[in-house]
């Protein structure tokens, strides 16, 4: 744990500290060998002991910029992020505030925001649902930052032959359960005035859901992107439901501690609107968007496509006027009422109000006493003010 | 001397329970809604939770759903790898001509790491029970099978030439002389190989399950339930205590005489 922290300059700083104690004390083992044999393992191991707690202690002290971790991992509304840190827009802005923003991608998306919510990193890219469901019941008071996009089509139901939801019945579908895929999946379910319990679910790793179906001739399973837009191409697959028609409630943050420092914040929501900025401009856009594909894997093609089904806010104004509507508030209150139905608020929660999601204009969804989510549009405004 | 032994043994258990308790008041201190180092009552409550309440949505009680699906597929996956193992072991073990067709093909199966396979096992043999099996006993078997060779190899020729020249079959001397004999090292064997087993089960119903003890632990790590996570794998290394045990006993009751042999 303490190695994970140390990394870069740290690291290397550490390493060359070691090195440095390491020939005095190797020299010492040495002569102390001679004198009294085996009980130089004792000193060795002693004088390892100091040298490292020296070496840690010194490194703590002598910092000047503060270092912020932010964790994201892969999906197109937040490739952006590799993007700002690529093209120097997260230094400029840490720059601008005095501070240093350290990006780090995590190969698992829940495991991202496990991290996040253990403290490790300051931010974390996730959904609204994860954001209620992991930091916010767990305790952890998180502010909405930024409103990155909403999915309108990244997240969908693909069958091999099935035409409708009702075909669903009695069926196998494979998705990564608790996820937002459930989330479509349930919300699917109830514009149709069905139930969960009509058809066996089977948790599904997204790492193999995509292969699975393709070889599966009566595979049926709820996924995002890019997994899905690779699956529905499979010959006789197809999308029967999309969250386009559930507009605006499939939303992609960044989400920080509310009690990360101003800069902080300052920092990011600027570097992200000014990466937004980039992707609008015609000429910046080709470079950004051929960065962002080859990083996740896809190409070119591919990754506008993705940007089709993905609605980003690509103006400060828009995303902060977005936090004000009322459509937000019912949006939480279906993702909570769906969250705590499914369990994902633990044993210990007696209701759906177990935890408080604030809004922009003051209202609280919830416990008010327990107010764990932030929508916070004060720096979004201030981005779009010109005022960052 | 053995109150020091039974304090020694009992030292690393109870330090481990002190730190976690300490670290875990510090952290609830902080943020009463810690859910990374959840206090034992948490935990009691929730074990308690998955153990005797209805699921209202399945209408089950989730850990007794949890157990059952797991221990059906790693005693189906571990019972077919031992008497495969031992059938194909002891023939390998006897008669040259199984062993050329066999041995050379057995080790290469061996060395491959199951784990890597798979995403091949869920593609060719689909979601359901009979992918997580096979991952058991593709696992477990090489291993069991290669050790019931070699036993049988270390068995002295004379013994099968007597049986043989005393008017024993060849049928008669495989399965009525030798596989006693190696019996009691397939049961060890096989328990041995019951930790790997584990392994295998768990990694399948993490990727692709609808039930079973590894399923609910990569489940509700989604919400980072570790007061459900702690209790479960205590219970797996319960259910792993009790089979190890189990088997132990029945081997130094039933073959005696392998114990001593051993030494």
């Amino acid at each position: 744990m303490m190695i994970n922290r140390l990394k870069g300059q740290q690291l290397s700083s550490i390493l060359y500290i070691l090195k440095f104690d390491y020939g005095l004390f190797f020299s010492y083992i040495e002569s102390s060998q001679y004198e009294s044999g085996t009980g130089g393992i004792m000193k060795k191991s002693i004088i390892a002991v100091i040298v490292l707690s020296m070496a840690f202690f010194s490194l703590s002290c002598g910092q000047q910029k503060k270092e912020y971790r932010i964790a994201w991992s892969h999906y197109t509304g937040w490739e952006p992020w590799e993007y700002a840190e690529h093209a120097g827009i997260l230094k400029k802005w840490g720059d601008k505030y005095n501070i240093t923003i350290k990006l780090e991608r995590i190969n698992d998306y829940i495991e991202s925001i496990n991290l996040y919510t253990a403290g490790k990193f300051q931010g974390c890219a996730m959904t609204n649902m994860d954001a209620l469901t992991i930091p916010a019941v767990g305790g952890v008071d998180s502010t909405v930052l930024i409103i990155g996009d909403y999915s309108n089509g990244n997240d969908g139901i693909i069958t091999r032959g099935e035409k409708s939801l009702k075909d669903l019945k009695g069926k196998k579908v494979m998705l990564v359960q608790l996820s937002v895929s459930h989330y479509l999946l349930s919300r699917a379910l109830d514009m149709n005035g069905m139930q969960e319990k009509e058809m066996t679910l089977i948790n599904t790793s997204d790492a193999e859901i995509g292969a699975i179906f393709k070889t599966q001739k009566d595979a049926i399973a709820v996924t995002w992107n890019p997994i899905l837009m690779n699956a529905v191409k499979t010959p006789g697959a197809t999308m029967i439901f999309d969250s386009s028609k559930i507009p605006g409630e499939i939303l992609d943050l960044m989400v920080v501690h509310s009690k990360a420092p101003d800069e902080l914040k300052k920092a990011l929501t600027g570097a992200w609107f000014e990466t937004m900025q980039a992707l609008e401009d015609k000429e910046k856009m080709k470079a950004a968007v051929e960065y962002m594909a080859a990083n996740s894997g896809a190409t070119y093609d591919e990754f506008i496509a993705q940007l089709k089904t993905t609605a980003i806010f690509y103006k400060a104004s828009d995303a902060a006027k977005f936090s004000k509507e009322e459509k937000l508030k019912k949006t939480m209150d279906y993702v909570r009422k769906f969250s705590f139905d499914k369990g994902l608020f633990g044993k210990a929660a007696a209701s759906a109000d177990y935890v408080g999601i604030e809004f922009p204009d003051g209202t609280v969804l919830g416990d008010k006493k327990n107010v764990k989510m932030r929508f916070d549009d004060k720096y979004m405004q201030m981005a779009a003010e010109g005022k960052l | 001397m053995g109150k020091l032994k039974l304090f020694l043994t009992a030292l690393p258990f109870i330090l481990s329970i002190a730190i976690y308790f300490t670290a875990s008041q510090i952290r609830h201190a902080e943020n009463p809604g810690d859910k990374i180092l959840p206090t034992f009552t948490q935990m009691g409550e929730a074990a308690y939770k998955m153990a005797f309440e209805i699921d209202p949505r399945t209408g089950e009680r989730l850990m007794l759903t949890d157990t059952l699906s797991s221990m059906k597929r790693i005693l189906i996956g571990m019972i077919a790898a031992s008497l495969l193992g031992l059938i194909i072991g002891l023939n390998m073990g006897l008669f040259p001509g199984v062993e050329a067709l066999s041995s050379v093909f057995i080790t290469f199966i061996s060395i491959i790491p199951p784990l890597s396979i798979l995403p091949i096992l869920f593609i060719t043999l689909g979601v359901d029970e009979f992918a997580k099996i096979m991952l058991i006993f593709i696992g477990t078997f090489p291993l069991i099978c290669r050790d019931i060779f070699l036993t049988v190899k270390k068995i002295p020729q004379e013994q099968i030439t007597k049986s043989l020249t005393l008017g024993a079959s060849q049928f008669q001397a495989t399965y009525g002389i030798i596989m006693p004999q190696v019996l009691p090292r397939l049961i060890d064997t096989t328990r041995l190989s019951f930790g790997a087993a584990w392994l295998f089960l768990i990694a399948a119903e993490a990727i692709v399950s609808d039930s079973g003890l590894g399923y609910r632990i990569f489940l509700v790590r989604r919400y980072l339930a570790m007061d459900i996570i702690i209790p479960y794998v205590f219970l797996i290394t319960f259910l792993g205590f009790v089979i190890d045990w189990s088997l132990k006993k029945f081997v130094a009751s039933r073959y005696s005489w392998y114990i001593q042999s051993k030494g």
